[in-house]
């Protein structure tokens, strides 16, 4: 039976596309990013990156996207093949493979210690009192800190039985497919990550101040700790560095996922203001949730000299599962909103992870012609191979923060900047117009497309050579001198390998049934058409 | 909590909320997409196990 996927709803893909984007960082990298650079001014930077990098990247995804699902392809491969018009240009998809999968192994892990948080706050085990190495403490012995392969002796069993049953969540829901499974979870999850957020919005919100003999720690100066601006920030190339590299990791560009995503839709299905909705849900969560819980909520019950070192720790994982915990342990009824919290938390995380394991399963499916339980039972192996890995090198994080970087912050730039120049110089400005104007319901100026063009890949190769400059040399460092970061590096060398050489199958495959000779024979009609321009 | 640090987070929180207020009014105000309308893709992907997927 012949099947094709697409959305169920106009709303669907939206929250789908938005899951994606919500995640983690909203909740935790935001606020540390603000609190350091400069407070309320760092938005200034913020939005500017909004409007030049994240919001007409995402447009791009979104066009690109759609373009080549309806010329039946929904895998990164298969898309950038036709974009650019040659089967040759597969090849670049692989990145935009290799970059959910291995986001995926990781982040599948931190997902497990969210539920697990979640589940240590049911059963008050977490509640450890006023004591931020309690939780420092707790923190590492949950997810191994201390050496590689603790994880897998008895007493982590409990983990290890959650990172399983987080697997199988994932997979659970990727096997149903698009509508049924990733827009049929995200339509629930989204308003249900929205409440439970805004329940713990109004605690912190009316906490007034707990601790009468600290009458400073209260909610305003939380507030003002995070907001109040410092506008010679601005003057620091670091500040704008920041703010470009949070639009960016925030709206989940160039991981591959939007462009796939979007590749479900129909030909007149809107892109421009499903995307702008996608892009300001994510917005809202970061700013109007994100912006007004952590920073405060850990003001007051940290004060500033409990704070400020942790934030200038720049860990999300520090200020996340340290500070906080800190927080609901001296919050009344903190038992319960520390669960809501961290479940809201692994919520989030899940709309993100199905959005990682989706694009590889396209792949597989159209590029190998696998079918789908096969695909899921293919990824799922790998996935686990990739997640043991970092379970099992879990001292000090070392395999994750290396994924992380190599994969999951470099990796993004290099695609990012991939796709940006096709789209504005191979795919072409007017064309990307007027595909991006098929069954829109709001008008884009053309302003934005010579934006695409020219300032957003600009923009783009200045943050990447700045975040390169200041992050290379000691990553590359770290190579020689940790085997583990030089396993890890090896390991993501050996996916990439892999998948490179089923992207080569894939396009062979693609080339013997078929599947570029409309294209090829668009690129006749356009050689023609414009041989007989020339002629006249 | 200083007057710039109200302004910034004013205005900050009310430009996402206009700019989401905008999108989500517009968006739930369409007219449904009709079934009918919608276009099949040139390419048909036989994974075969659809009815296995429930």
């Amino acid at each position: 039976m012949k099947q094709t996927e697409n959305w169920g709803s106009r709303i669907g893909v939206i929250l789908a596309v938005a899951g994606s984007a919500v995640g983690l960082g909203n909740f935790l990298r935001f606020p540390g990013q603000v609190a350091q650079n400069g407070g309320g001014a760092f938005m200034v930077p913020y939005f500017i990156s909004l409007l030049i990098l994240g919001i007409p990247l995402c447009w791009a995804e979104w066009t690109m996207g759609r373009y080549a699902g309806t010329r039946g392809f929904h895998s990164a491969p298969g898309i950038f093949a036709v974009i650019c018009r040659t089967p040759k240009a597969r090849y670049l998809g692989s990145i935009a493979l290799l970059i959910p999968l291995v986001i995926y192994m990781y982040y599948v892990v931190i997902e497990a210690w969210c539920l697990g948080y979640a589940i240590s706050y049911l059963d008050g085990s977490l509640m450890l009192g006023n004591n931020p190495e309690e939780y420092d403490k707790h923190l590492t012995n949950y997810i191994g800190g201390d050496a590689d392969g603790s994880l897998l002796t008895p007493s982590h069993y409990d983990f290890l039985g959650i990172l399983l049953f987080t697997f199988a969540i994932n997979f659970f829901f990727i096997y149903r497919g698009v509508t049924k499974g990733i827009e049929t979870f995200c339509r629930i999850a989204m308003p249900g990550m929205v409440i439970l957020a805004v329940v713990v919005l109004f605690r912190v919100l009316t906490i007034g101040t707990p601790n009468p003999e600290k009458p400073d720690q209260n909610l305003v100066n939380g507030l003002g700790y995070m907001w109040n601006p410092d506008f010679t920030a601005l003057t620091s190339s670091q500040t704008w560095l920041a703010a470009a590299g949070q639009i960016f990791f925030s709206l989940s560009v160039g991981f591959g996922v939007i462009i796939n995503y979007s590749s479900y839709l129909r030909r007149n299905d809107d892109v421009a203001l499903s995307g702008l909705t996608a892009s300001s849900m994510n917005e809202f969560f970061e700013v109007c949730l994100g912006g007004l819980i952590t920073i405060p909520a850990a003001f007051i019950f940290l004060g500033v000299a409990g704070l400020t070192p942790l934030v200038e720790t720049n860990s999300s994982f520090v200020l996340g599962f340290i500070a906080l915990p800190n927080v609901f342990a001296g919050m009344p009824g903190g038992q319960i909103f520390g669960f809501l919290w961290f479940f809201m938390l692994f919520v989030a995380a899940i709309t993100s992870s199905l959005s990682m394991l989706q694009p590889v399963i396209a792949f597989f499916e159209e590029g190998l012609g696998l079918k789908r339980h096969a695909a899921a039972a293919i990824l799922g192996l790998i996935s686990t191979i990739g997640a043991g890995f970092i379970v099992f090198f879990s001292k000090n994080t070392a395999a994750l923060d290396t994924m992380d970087f190599w994969v999951g912050s470099l990796g993004l730039y290099v695609l990012a900047m991939i796709q940006a120049v096709i789209y504005g110089w191979i795919f072409g400005i007017r064309r990307g117009h007027e595909e991006l104007h098929l069954g829109s319901h709001i008008r884009i100026p053309f302003f934005m497309q010579l934006m695409l063009k020219y300032v957003t890949p600009t923009f783009l190769l200045v943050v990447f050579i700045a975040f390169g400059y200041e992050t290379l040399p000691k990553k590359i460092a770290q190579l020689s001198e940790n085997p583990v970061v030089l396993a890890s590096f090896i390991f993501m060398a050996i996916v990439l390998g892999f998948l490179l050489l089923l992207v080569h199958i894939a396009g062979i495959r693609w080339i013997k049934e078929g599947r570029f000779d409309a294209m090829f024979a668009e690129q006749g009609v356009d050689l023609m058409e414009k041989a007989a321009e020339d002629s006249k | 909590m200083t007057t710039a640090g109200w302004i910034m987070l004013t205005l900050s929180v009310v430009t996402v909320l206009s700019l989401l207020t905008f999108c989500l009014t517009k968006v739930l105000s369409l007219p449904p997409v009709e079934a009918d309308e919608a276009l099949v893709s040139n390419y048909e992907v036989d994974t075969g196990d659809t009815e296995d997927a429930d």
